[in-house]
Order: C-alpha cells, then structure tokens, then sequence
C-alpha cells in the first residue's frame, strides 16, 4: 500500500479574484472577506492520490499549512477520500514564502514517516510560483517530477510519467519514492458528495504548531523565508465600449482600425 | 443567544450542492427549457449524488442528514434551476410519508432503491376539484377480498409520468363521512394505474407535472401507508412539513438567483454614464430584496431546525412558505424590472425566473390557504 501524501492549499477563491488588493505597505495581498477554498489544482493532486488508492490501494494523507480556517481544505480533503489530515498551524508558520514552505511541509511529511509519494499541484493560484514541490522535494531528498500531465505506467517502484514542457511533453521514468507536481490536464477531480462528508466525520485531523512539528522558530514562516519582495503593482485594466455608427462598410473599416490600434490585428 | 451560524459541516454540504448544481445541471437548464423535459443527466445525476437519500434514515440506506442540510441543497439547486428543486422536493414529499408512516417492511422495501434515485417517488392528493380540500377528494377506494381498489383521477402531480411509488390519497366509497380517508402505495406498472396527460407549465418547465388515473387498479393489502382512515393525517405531515419545507428551498433559491442576476446587470449596464447601480431607484430594489431574501432564509430555516429537533412546525412552514414564496415573486418582478427590456428576453435568466415565480404560489398549498392555516393557528387559543 503507497503511503501517499497530498498537499493542498487553502488560497482565496480565484473566482472572487478581483477583489483581492496589494497592500502597499506590508507587500502582501489584502484577502479582505473571500471566501478560502481548495486550490484548484490541488483538486487534481488530490484525485491522482484517490485514484492510486483505488487502483492499487494507497493510504492517503492530505497536509497542508495555513491559519486555522485552512482546516476547510483538509476536511474537503477528507470528504473527497483522503484517509487522514494535517493542518500545520502556528502563528510562527505566517509569511512563509516557498521555500519555509517547503521546509515546514517536508519536516511534517518526514516526521508521519516514510513517504513513498508526494504530490502537490503545480502551482497556487494566489502565488503561482511553482516551487513549493521541487523545494519540497530536495527537503525529503526525493526526485521530482513537474507538470505531470499523465501517469502512464504505475504499477512498481518505476513509474512513467507524461509531463509539460514548453511547446511539448517529456516522457520521464521514475522510481519512487518521489514528488509529483499535476497539472489539470491529469485528470478531472471529482465532485464533492454529501456521503463523502459524512464518513470524513470519522476520520482524524491532526493540527500542529511549531512545538508539536519540533522545528526552529528561525526556519518557518517570515524569518524562515530568504525572499524579499521589493515591489508589488496592481495591473490596471479597463473596459471601454464604444458603439460604431455609419454603413456597414464603414463600421466595418472603423471595427479594423480599433482592432489593429489596440495590436489584435 | 440564538446560534445562527451553519456548522462548517454544513458549509461543505453547501459546497457539495453549489458544485453539483453548477456542474451537472446549469449545463442542461437551456435544454429543459427548450424541450419542457426532464433531463435524463440530471435525474441520474441526482441520484449518484445521493440528492434523495439526504432524508432517509442512514438504516434504509439513506444519509440520515435531516431537514435543515435537505433545505441548503434545495436552496443551492434552486439558484441554478427551480424547475430541478421541484423535482427533487416532490421526491422527498413522496419518501416522507413510507418514512413517518410505513411499516417495518415497507421501509425495507421501498427507501432503500429510493435513497439510490433506482426508484423515483411522488405523492398525489390534488384533483380536478382542487388540492386545498382533500375532505372533498372523488378519488375512492373500496375493498375486495385482500386487496383494495382504486378508482378516481388525480392531477398537477408533479412527477407523474416518472415516479415509480405513488403515494395516493383517496376516500373510502363504502363511508359516508368525507374524512374517512386512506393512502395506499401505487406502484408504477399496477394494472389499472397509468400517467395520462402532461401539463404544459407556464414555468419550471424542466420538471414533469401531470394527471393519473386509477381504473379499477387493484393493491394489496400490504400497500396500505398508515392506518386505514388516517390517511388525511398521512398526506398531511408529510405536505405540512416537507412539502412547505421543499417550497420555501425552490423560493429561496430563486430569490438568490434573482438577486445575484440583478446586481450583476445593475453593475454592468451603463446609463447616464454610470453603472445604473448607482441609481437610489435602483438601489431601493436591489435592497429590498436583500431585505426579503434574509428575512425568507431564517424563516426556512427556523422551520427545519425545529422539524431536525423533532418538534411540530407546520405552522411555522406554512408561515415561512407564504412569505419566501411571495418575496421571491417579488424579487422575480423586479428583476425582470431592473433589467429593463433585456428581461423580457429569452436569451437573460430572469425572464425564466419571472415564469419560475408564478409557480411557486400555488405549489403545497396557495398563499392565501397559508394564511388561513396561520389565522387558525393564532386563533386557536380564543377558539370558544
């Protein structure tokens, strides 16, 4: 049976993504009152895990680190198949960026022990940055595989995998134990059901702080964190209408002009 | 202080029905609009997502989840399509009464393949001469041996031409007093029972309304729901609570879907220069409806925390029907307002909630028979 973890980040949801705000300040992101949910392609991650489980038997575990509303994720997790859940939460994890994310997320994965696969999806909405899972995987000392987009062969410790590349797709082989980062052309995530939330009611979440974790104060979180963010702009971008008169011809000739002054033509 | 908060449990079942409704039914409501069918998707996505078991006890193969979690997914599919919360409502109005009434046997017979949508349900009271006094139903029973048979023809029935257990109501012909009456379940396939015509509804076309008729259909015996002369009582609990119950899950859901279409359109359509959002005329119904649509939600859902306590609420469905079934007529009127002529369009959403609405009314009861069941309510205690 594959002891498999499954990443998931609670990021605030991408279809309310236009009322997030940069705060000039603290250069971070003001979430105000969005709602959190699942990151969309942790979904994937977390239907390649269940599907694992189906087809060879698997015990999954769904981590992720996040304030204590991230426990929705984890729960989600649990409701759509996941065995068991942790949420690392302490105020000492707050402002990690990639990297103490990936050190906090790999002492927690070693610590439950002897990962045989890992996978995470391959980018957050809200950072996108794509690391987490490389990262993750130099912590546990594993190979990684990104933009997994087909398991192709999995049966034994030598897997071959489909995954991106720019303009194309490598066909890479495997032996496990070892992380995969998906993308969402792995597979369509299945929908949550009520039943799936009722048996998650029997299964157990573990929630961890810095103590229960036994980690520096100095490798999480903000002082954890190598990155400087020295600038952050919003984007601005407006609609604009404008109704063309004249013939056909005309409006036609206008319509060609905006096209090929606006760079679309 | 009154807790008013849902559990995070009870968020995620929210989820669960916002996903479901967006992903397997918005995709076919243009269809069931076009055809006036039910879809076929739907219906087995209803099923698989376990949409009829929400009720039925976790023993017969249900979820076990009660009346408030039965309302949120009423509700969340309502915002996408009332025709498909009509549907499913009556499906549960036709479970409900096996549930509170059935015999041992007949709930291992029946609720298990009904939780799986296997089995689909209804319950017919309504006739030609109206639904709002079953006393004087036409449809009659009489008995023969071990069984008993049934004559007479019911009508409105939603999910006529679908339902496989019927549960009916009908008067004993042998008895002169008007409320000796009984349900029997009538299974789809029972010689002398069919579906006839199929009503075409000015709204929530995509569920199936008709009538049944009952020739000389025989039932055993054993196909007797409650005691024999008790069945007023029958129908009754189950329309009272969960008929209301399901009505005011279709009301708020159009109201949601009401309200989320206008202030879409009011922040985007640009008149004088600025969103038409920004008009006190405007404003003024955007929050009114607001207004209404939280006063219908804890209504709703006062009613079914007090039927999950195992409390009578009747009373308090009935109050809670009249007023989220009229707000949302309402709201539907405004919308279609805000939207100006675009919302007598085909092609925007509000014109199908306008013909939605008109449905809502008469559906488990009218406004005005609500009211009456509140006047006498209230005036029980000054009754001499």
């Amino acid at each position: 049976m594959l002891n498999t973890f499954v990443c998931v980040k609670a990021v605030p949801d991408p279809q309310e993504a236009d009322r997030i705000r940069i705060d000039p300040v603290t250069k971070t992101l003001t979430r105000a009152d969005i709602p959190l949910v699942m990151n969309p392609l942790d979904k994937n991650a977390v239907e390649a895990a269940l599907q694992i489980k189906e087809q060879q038997g698997a015990r999954v575990t769904a981590v992720s680190m996040g304030p204590p509303a991230a426990m929705k994720v984890v729960r989600e997790a649990l409701a759509l198949g996941a065995d068991q859940g942790l949420l690392l939460t302490d105020r000492a994890f707050a402002g990690a960026d990639a990297y103490a994310t990936a050190y906090t997320l790999a002492r927690a994965i070693e610590k439950i022990g002897s990962p045989d696969l890992v996978l995470c999806g391959m980018a957050s909405s809200d950072g996108s940055t794509e690391w987490v899972g490389p990262m993750l995987a130099t912590f546990l000392g594993l190979p990684v595989v990104t933009m997994v987009e087909e398991i192709v062969e999995s049966r034994g410790e030598q897997w071959q995998l489909k995954a991106g590349v720019e303009n194309g797709y490598r066909l890479v082989q495997v032996r496990l134990p070892a992380v995969l980062t998906v993308t969402r052309d792995l597979n369509m995530p299945r929908a949550l059901g009520f039943s799936g939330i009722v048996k998650a009611r029997k299964k157990e979440i573990h929630t961890w702080g810095i103590e229960e974790l036994g980690v520096s104060e100095d490798a999480v979180g903000l002082k954890g964190s190598p990155t400087i963010v020295s600038r952050m702009t919003t984007r601005e971008r407006k609609r604009r209408v404008e109704f063309v008169g004249g013939t056909q011809e005309e409006k036609a000739e206008r319509l060609i002009q905006e096209l090929v002054r606006a760079g679309v033509l | 202080m009154i807790d008013f908060t849902f559990t995070e449990e009870q968020e995620m079942f929210r989820q669960a029905a916002r996903e479901f409704a967006e992903g397997v039914v918005a995709p076919k409501v243009a269809e069931m609009e076009e055809t006036a069918q039910v879809n076929d998707t739907v219906l087995k996505g209803l099923g698989e997502a376990q949409m009829m078991a929400l009720t039925i006890p976790e023993e017969y193969g249900g979820l076990g989840l009660g009346y408030t979690t039965r309302l949120i997914a009423l509700e969340e599919i309502g915002r996408i399509s009332v025709a498909t919360t009509m549907m499913l409502q009556v499906f549960a109005l036709g479970i409900e009464p096996i549930i509170l009434f059935g015999t041992e046997e007949q709930k291992k017979k029946y609720l298990p393949a009904l939780a799986t949508g296997e089995r689909l349900a209804s319950v017919a009271v309504t006739e030609p001469s109206g639904g709002s006094d079953p006393a004087s139903l036409r449809t009659s029973y009489s008995r023969d041996g071990d069984d008993y048979v049934l004559n007479g023809r019911k009508c409105f029935i939603t999910n006529s031409h679908i339902a496989d257990t019927i549960t009916v109501l009908a008067k004993d012909a042998e008895s002169d007093d008007p409320r000796a009456l009984s349900t029997f379940i009538v299974e789809k396939g029972m010689a002398g029972f069919r579906p006839t015509h199929e009503e075409h509804k000015v709204g929530m076309r995509g569920c199936n309304t008709g009538e049944l008729t009952f020739e000389d259909c025989r039932i055993p015996k054993e196909n007797l729901l409650g005691q024999e002369g008790k069945g007023m009582r029958v129908a009754m609990t189950a329309i009272g609570m969960v008929g209301r119950g399901g009505m005011v899950g279709c009301a708020l859901g159009l109201h949601t879907a009401c309200l989320e279409a206008s202030l879409k359109f009011a922040s985007e359509r640009i008149l004088y220069g600025k969103p038409i959002s920004n008009l006190q005329m405007i404003q003024d119904k955007l929050a009114e409806m607001k207004i209404d649509l939280e006063a219908a939600r804890l209504l709703g859902y006062r009613a079914t925390a007090m039927q999950d306590q195992g409390q009578q609420a009747a009373n308090e469905f009935a109050v809670a029907k009249y007023f989220s079934t009229t707000v949302a007529q309402k709201a539907a009127r405004m919308a279609v307002d805000i939207h100006g002529g675009y919302g007598c369009m085909e092609e925007f959403a509000v014109s199908r909630y306008y013909r939605d609405a008109a449905v809502l009314g008469p559906s488990a009861g009218t406004s005005d028979i609500m009211k009456v069941i509140v006047a006498r309510w209230i005036l029980k205690p000054y009754k001499k």
